[in-house]
């Protein structure tokens, strides 16, 4: 199971990086989400992968990490979620008002001068 | 004034004045104004209690909902993190007052909604990112002052805001990616994400972790050194500080610091020299990668057409020289940037303001270097001339002091060569640029007519602003032998990281005064 989350994040990351390097907006917006999907799942890996184990002691078994999920990475990653969210929201924003603003949805504002070959 | 919650008053008082600002700016937008001004004194005020608390010696460790390190999120007070309090708080304090000002172009916060609210903003990240002593907690700092800084940036809005603020947001995210994933493989090694207690954990580390552990690391590097531009992360530092309003821009010289604080704090703390697998991970890559910023700042500032690029550059060329010496790593090194640290920000805060002053003066030339009639030529000439000593490092300014702390540290090092060769050359090629800019607007420009020009006079708080900082710069000067001894024992604390630990893990949760379960017993 490791190496299929290893895997997940790896993809994620490499596609998140893929499209970030490419001039348009949408395009990075695109990128930094599935950046931070990469991200928010590391977090929560790094907490261990578990199955059915709770993250809460209920006092019926000895706390220790072999009977419980570690709460920690849970809690770091909702935070991480909700950073990411809001800031995705707010480049969404800049990004909308520099379209109308350039009539351009070029990162740098503008077309570049010299088109590639074959566009 | 015994009172413990002294040290989380530097997040809460900026926190409410923001709140209270959002509330307010709509229904009286000089009370609110009134409000930001007053909370930014009076975290002046307690700024330099805390630092007189922190000038004993010893770190002060507060428990954020009385929980015991390292399982609540701590704050620790130390000398390094009161100077960085004091410090912010009088960049913002010239920072607040000039904003205020109307001169040419009507006042700056008043171009737009929620102006102070996000300045407030901006001081509660920045303070709180200089108190944590939690990997985590940093990193929801960074994201608070970062948000903040996006929404001030983008103030008064225009196409060429737009344009700087989607290359700094979008590399400012990833960059929060990065260090989300150097906290997670940190957290995934070593279990916890207290500063301290990290310490510990890593120096215990067996050699099978090794690889994990300083990949982290050195992507931790990576994270601040976006914020501190350092060499190949800096690209986007000029244009987004020749962007922004020129009061948000002189608060942004504080905040490459924020990276530069950083570093100094993990490859002290955590990455030092006595820390197992990690031990002095970045001392390959950070002085080599400061001295190649260093030199390509300079050669920017030799390059700048307009003045507050060259500003921008003097910025990337002081974060270039105050990395260099904490990547050089001796107590004398560290103590040499500490003092020159205190001097580069106020100059670069202090040179935003005047260019920004001097270009609303000038009409259409704005703040490029060509010669345009300018009125006060003789004040502003001499202020310039302060400054640009100042930045250049030239006596008899404190920069020439920093400078010469660090030259005269740095001779008994390994890197000695390189590292004068940098330092002389850069200093040489900046003195060269701010001589001829200097030359082009006040020598070649004529006397413009003061009463044709009558609308362009800088307004009262813009002139106080500006004064307060050169004050400060003096004050810096004039008291250099207290300054380099406060900077010594500054980074002798830093680099005695046992007694860190100890007061942070050692720090004991308060006794609750009434407990619930008991309180709501019946009788």
């Amino acid at each position: 199971m490791e190496l299929m989350v290893a895997i997940f994040v790896g993809v994620l990351t490499g596609t998140g990086v893929y499209l970030m390097l490419r001039a348009r907006t949408f395009d990075l917006v695109l990128g930094l989400s599935l950046l931070s999907y990469a991200v928010n799942l590391l977090i929560f890996v790094m907490g261990r992968l578990t199955v059915g184990r709770p993250p809460i002691l209920d006092g019926s078994q000895a706390p220790t990490l072999a009977n419980y999920a570690d709460p920690l990475p849970q809690a770091l990653v909702l935070t991480a979620i909700v950073i990411s969210f809001a800031m995705t929201a707010l480049l969404l924003v800049i990004a909308l008002v520099a379209r109308s603003e350039t009539r351009s949805d070029h990162v740098d504002g503008e077309e570049p001068q010299v088109r590639e070959e074959g566009r | 004034m015994n009172w413990t919650h002294w040290i989380v008053a530097p997040v809460v008082l900026p926190l409410a004045a923001g709140a209270a600002c959002v509330l307010l700016e709509r229904r009286a937008a000089g009370v609110a104004r009134a409000v930001s001004i007053g909370t930014t004194f009076v975290l002046l005020g307690v700024a330099l209690y805390l630092a007189g608390v922190a000038s004993s010696g010893t770190v002060h460790p507060y428990l954020l909902g009385n929980w015991k390190a390292p399982f609540g999120i701590a704050l620790a007070l130390d000398r390094l993190s009161a100077l960085m309090l004091v410090l912010t708080a009088v960049v913002a304090i010239a920072s607040v007052l000039y904003a205020r000002g109307g001169g040419a172009h009507g006042a700056h916060d008043a171009k737009g909604l929620h102006y102070h609210a996000l300045f407030q903003f901006q001081l509660m990240g920045l303070n709180g990112a200089f108190l944590t002593a939690d990997l985590f907690n940093l990193f929801v700092f960074f994201e608070v002052l970062l948000i903040a800084s996006y929404g001030l940036l983008l103030h008064g809005g225009g196409a060429a805001r737009l344009k700087a603020a989607i290359h700094y947001v979008g590399f400012n995210l990833a960059g929060s990616a990065l260090f989300l994933v150097a906290v997670a493989l940190l957290y995934g090694v070593t279990g916890t994400l207290n500063m301290a207690d990290l310490s510990q954990r890593v120096a215990a580390l067996g050699a099978d972790q090794a690889a994990l552990v300083r990949a982290a690391a050195l992507l931790l590097i990576v994270v601040f050194g976006v914020k501190a531009a350092l060499l190949p992360l800096y690209f986007w530092l000029p244009d987004t500080y020749r962007a922004a309003p020129a009061p948000v821009a002189a608060l942004f010289a504080i905040m490459t610091k924020v990276g530069v604080y950083c570093v100094a704090r993990v490859t002290t703390l955590i990455f030092g020299d006595d820390a197992g697998v990690a031990t002095d991970v970045a001392d390959p890559w950070l002085p080599w990668l400061a001295i190649g910023t260093l030199v390509l700042a300079a050669f920017g500032t030799l390059a700048a057409v307009r003045l507050r690029t060259l500003v921008a550059y003097l910025v990337i060329a002081s974060a270039g020289t105050l990395l260099l010496a904490i990547g050089l790593g001796s107590a004398a090194t560290l103590s040499a940037a500490l003092f020159y640290l205190v001097n580069s920000t106020l100059v670069a805060a202090a040179l935003f303001l005047l260019v920004d002053s001097i270009a609303s003066g000038r009409g259409e030339a704005g703040d490029a270097m060509i010669p345009a009639p300018l009125a006060y030529r003789a004040a502003y000439g001499v202020l310039f001339f302060l400054f640009a000593l100042e930045a250049a490092g030239l006596p008899p300014m404190g920069g020439f002091i920093g400078k010469a702390l660090l030259l005269r540290a740095s001779a008994d090092q390994p890197l000695m060569i390189a590292t004068w060769a940098a330092l002389l050359a850069s200093g040489f090629g900046m003195m060269i640029a701010v001589a001829r800019a200097g030359s082009t607007i006040f020598w070649k420009a004529a006397d413009a007519n003061r009463m044709l020009t009558a609308a362009a006079r800088p307004a009262r708080t813009e002139g106080l602003a500006i004064g307060w900082l050169t004050a400060a710069m003096l004050l810096v000067v004039l008291n250099a032998g207290p300054m380099t001894r406060y900077a010594e024992s500054t980074a002798a604390q830093l680099l005695d990281r046992r007694a860190y630990i100890e007061a942070v893990l050692g720090a004991q949760p308060v006794p609750p005064a009434w407990t619930p379960r008991e309180g709501m017993k019946k009788p």
